[in-house]
């Protein structure tokens, strides 16, 4: 596997693999010495067009910790802003020797177009393009659903389980990964938002959907719970009527969490928006496993730049 | 092919048993004793050692003693061979500092597993010994490393192979030369 654009790449040992090295990661990131020295002499790029917080300080942290150099490129503050296009960007970090680029970009397709352009030989690492995907959230998540209903055990997959994510679909990458990559590890994912958020295309591919999100818990028992974040800044139509409406139909408060299975896992990629798609209540409860996702993403992050970037050849 | 058995099983016994007792009388007694085995075939034989230790001395306790370690991330041919499997380190829960640490393989032949091996421990801790022990010693070695406790020197050519098969993961035990 030389990149990682989306999660359709992944077939399910491949996946099993990544999370199988990621509990090994999760390991070193417990020891006193923090440090691998397995990327040493590789370079690694950051190159994010967009803000980010956590998944950029996740990626820096995960190739720092394999000993990798770091670079980190924001839009803000470079020749981006000065009117560069990703091809010259591309070649600039071509020709400083760059193996492994981690990019952000609001263009769903960017990570494609610089792995299939030719412009620059390093591996790819499509960390968000536009509402496409955002394949290494998919793996944190798995991860964590696995850490927390499976034991954690290697080998294992996730056949069974019953996953909702709720709210706006459409401009998810986080939904579409996730879909993508809990079914190939045998999980049923349901769909759950305003119809004018719920892409049919998608929904055709769910194991359901549903419009309504007390209709969803009362008809399916969940095993997890992913609420995404409501994206204003992508929205360029009223999807919805208020925020006000949308967190009293489709927010997850106290009394919806009351309903669900006692063990349901309340998950969000983050930012949150408290109040609107989460509330306090639920977001801070013991179901909620948004803090062990974080963690989660620095050792998955690992795992994968260990199976990007350490291998001569194709990985087996 | 060409295929000979150097050990037989109970060669290998006797062997695991000599290394166990070599390694006591050089420590002077089981304190402060760790044994690491290393991947896949060094963690059987580490648990081996340690049975016939526990059976000699009493005041020997295998399951704080003994344990396993991981070198993948360390080793220094990752950029040229394919992306292999990470398995898990599992050192004993009092740590490795200040002890006697024993790193157990199943061969000993270029040197850079142990090479790595040293690498990994320095992460962990610092020991107040590390000592290395293995069933064969085939030679060819490209790092000033040696074996303190061997099962047997084997004298090979390099393009001979060394198949050691130990119960726990393969059908036999035996190591076999092949070439």
């Amino acid at each position: 596997m030389k990149h990682l654009l989306s999660a359709r790449e992944l077939g399910k040992e491949q996946a099993i693999a990544i999370l199988d090295t990621a509990i090994q990661m999760e390991q070193v990131n417990a020891r006193e010495i923090k440090k691998l020295p397995t990327l040493r002499g590789k370079t690694v790029v950051n190159l994010f067009f967009e803000d980010s917080t956590r998944t950029r300080t996740s990626f820096e942290v995960a190739a720092k910790r394999l000993s990798a150099d770091v670079i980190n490129f924001t839009a803000k503050g470079s020749s981006v802003s000065k009117g560069e296009s990703l091809k010259d960007t591309a070649q600039t970090l071509q020709a400083m020797g760059a193996d492994g680029v981690i990019i952000r970009h609001h263009a769903s397709g960017a990570a494609h177009t610089l792995a299939s352009s030719g412009w620059i030989d390093a591996s790819i690492i499509n960390a968000g393009d536009g509402t496409h995907e955002h394949p290494t959230q998919a793996l944190l998540d798995a991860y964590t659903i696995r850490q927390k209903l499976r034991g954690n055990e290697a080998g294992t997959d996730l056949a069974g389980l019953r996953i909702a994510i709720v709210g706006d679909i459409a401009h998810s990458r986080v939904a579409r990964s996730n879909l993508i990559l809990l079914q190939t590890l045998g999980a049923e994912v349901y769909l759950v938002g305003p119809a004018t958020l719920v892409p049919g295309a998608l929904a055709a591919h769910a194991a359901g959907s549903f419009f309504s999100l007390d209709q969803a818990i009362l008809e399916v028992e969940f095993d997890a719970i992913m609420m995404l974040r409501v994206q204003s800044e992508r929205m360029t139509a009223s999807f919805f009527p208020s925020e006000r409406e949308y967190a009293r139909i489709w927010g997850l408060n106290g009394d919806r969490l009351a309903k669900l299975p006692a063990n349901t896992l309340v998950m969000h990629p983050g930012p949150m928006n408290r109040g609107l798609e989460i509330d306090a209540k639920a977001a801070d409860s013991v179901n909620s496993v948004i803090l062990a996702q974080v963690a989660n993403g620095v050792s998955v992050r690992m795992a994968v730049l260990y199976h990007l970037l350490s291998g001569g050849t194709e990985i087996d | 092919m060409n295929s000979r058995t150097v050990l037989s099983g109970s060669d290998i016994d006797r062997a695991v048993t000599r290394i166990a007792h070599e390694i006591v009388e050089s420590n002077q007694g089981t304190e402060n004793l760790i044994l690491l085995g290393i991947p896949t075939r060094g963690i059987w034989l580490a648990e081996r050692i340690g049975k016939v230790l526990e059976r000699s001395y009493p005041e020997f306790v295998a399951t704080e003693a003994i344990g396993r370690l991981d070198i993948t991330m360390y080793r220094d041919d990752l950029a040229i061979n394919p992306t292999r499997a990470v398995t898990e380190t599992q050192i004993p829960s009092a740590g490795i500092d200040d002890k006697i640490v024993v790193l157990v393989d199943d061969v000993l032949f270029s040197g850079r597993t142990i090479r790595a091996a040293l690498d990994a421990l320095g992460d962990y801790g610092r020991p107040r010994a590390v000592r290395v022990a293995v069933l064969v010693d085939r030679g060819h070695r490209q790092l000033p490393i040696r074996a303190d406790f061997v099962g047997k020197n084997l004298p090979t050519s390099v393009a001979e192979r060394i198949q050691v098969q130990l119960t726990e993961t393969d059908s036999d035990n035996s190591v076999v030369i092949e070439g």
